[in-house]
């Protein structure tokens, strides 16, 4: 583990423990309450999975048309954060809902496209662990196709009726409900970029472990 | 045969009370409202708890299975280096 990964995780663990405290001290939404807090770790989730998969694509683009086989490992990563995080955002986004809206779930199109692009990382990582041999070409063009839909996500809100927040809110929010979610947002990208690190370093490691498994059998 | 009698005096001491425990009849329609009961309502602060519980439980886990698959990959490899000189 290098410094910087070492930093980075040190950091996000202080910040995600002093979240509690600077989320306690934003004030109640007019209309939502107290469960509106729930944003401040719904939000930083789901920008991390979108940044995931847009890390995953542009990997995966390196690895298919430049040929890069150290991308292979960096898209592998980004994909399973894509996965985590977007899980987190869409369990977490239901709890919301369900007082924010008096449902769990509504199949609009920001919701709808989110598990898709969620499903799409999954099988992604289903076809890497059973695909066999060239599954890591398959899965790259699934990523490819996993990326294209996140503007369609993030402009979603935008150009169809939902019942979803649109992207306008968090330009306008006034600085005591932005300082914890910037915190947030903060503590969140530097758990991915620490995290996005460790998972490529055990897929190269991974990637090594095979090749020394064939050079042993060769030998 | 003795089992079957006690069964059936059971089954006719409980009869009254079964008859009255019977379920309310069907309604014969149903009655729209545009707000959950509140007494039906989930308090704010369990899904806020719940929220919050859940991301740190599954990022910690994460970072856990992350530092074991590394630690397990990292010994193999030591292992397979020392084999192969």
């Amino acid at each position: 583990m290098t410094t910087a990964v070492k930093v980075q995780l040190g950091l996000a663990a202080a910040m995600f423990a002093a979240a509690p405290w600077v989320i306690n001290a934003a004030p109640y939404e007019a209309t939502m309450g107290l469960v509106y807090k729930i944003y401040f770790f719904h939000m930083p989730s789901a920008w991390m999975f979108l940044l995931g998969a847009i890390v995953a694509g542009v990997a995966s683009g390196r690895f298919l048309f430049g040929k890069r086989q150290a991308s292979d490992a960096t898209a592998v990563a980004a994909a399973e954060l894509a996965v985590v995080f977007g899980l987190l955002a869409l369990v977490t986004g239901p709890l919301w809902a369900r007082k924010a809206w008096g449902v769990w779930w509504v199949w609009d199109a920001r919701l709808t496209s989110s598990l898709l692009v969620f499903l799409i990382f999954v099988a992604y990582l289903l076809l890497r662990r059973f695909g066999g041999p060239g599954a890591d070409k398959l899965s790259a063009g699934l990523a490819l196709f996993g990326m294209a839909n996140v503007p369609f996500i993030y402009v979603s809100v935008n150009y169809w009726r939902t019942l979803h927040p649109k992207t306008s809110v968090v330009p306008t929010l006034p600085v005591s409900m932005g300082i914890p979610l910037w915190f947030c947002v903060f503590a969140f990208l530097l758990l991915f970029l620490a995290l996005l690190s460790l998972r490529a370093t055990l897929e190269r490691q991974r990637a090594r472990v095979d090749a020394l498994y064939l050079s042993l059998d060769e030998a | 045969m003795r089992y079957f009698r006690v069964f059936l005096t059971l089954a006719l001491l409980a009869a009254p009370v079964l008859a009255g425990a019977q379920p309310q009849p069907s309604p014969d329609e149903f009655q729209p409202i545009s707000q959950v009961p509140v007494e039906e309502q989930i308090p704010a602060i369990n899904l806020v708890a719940a929220a919050y519980a859940l991301v740190w439980l599954a990022l910690l886990g994460y970072v856990w299975s992350l530092g074991r698959r590394l630690q397990k990959t990292e010994s193999e490899l030591t292992r397979l280096e020392a084999k192969d000189r």
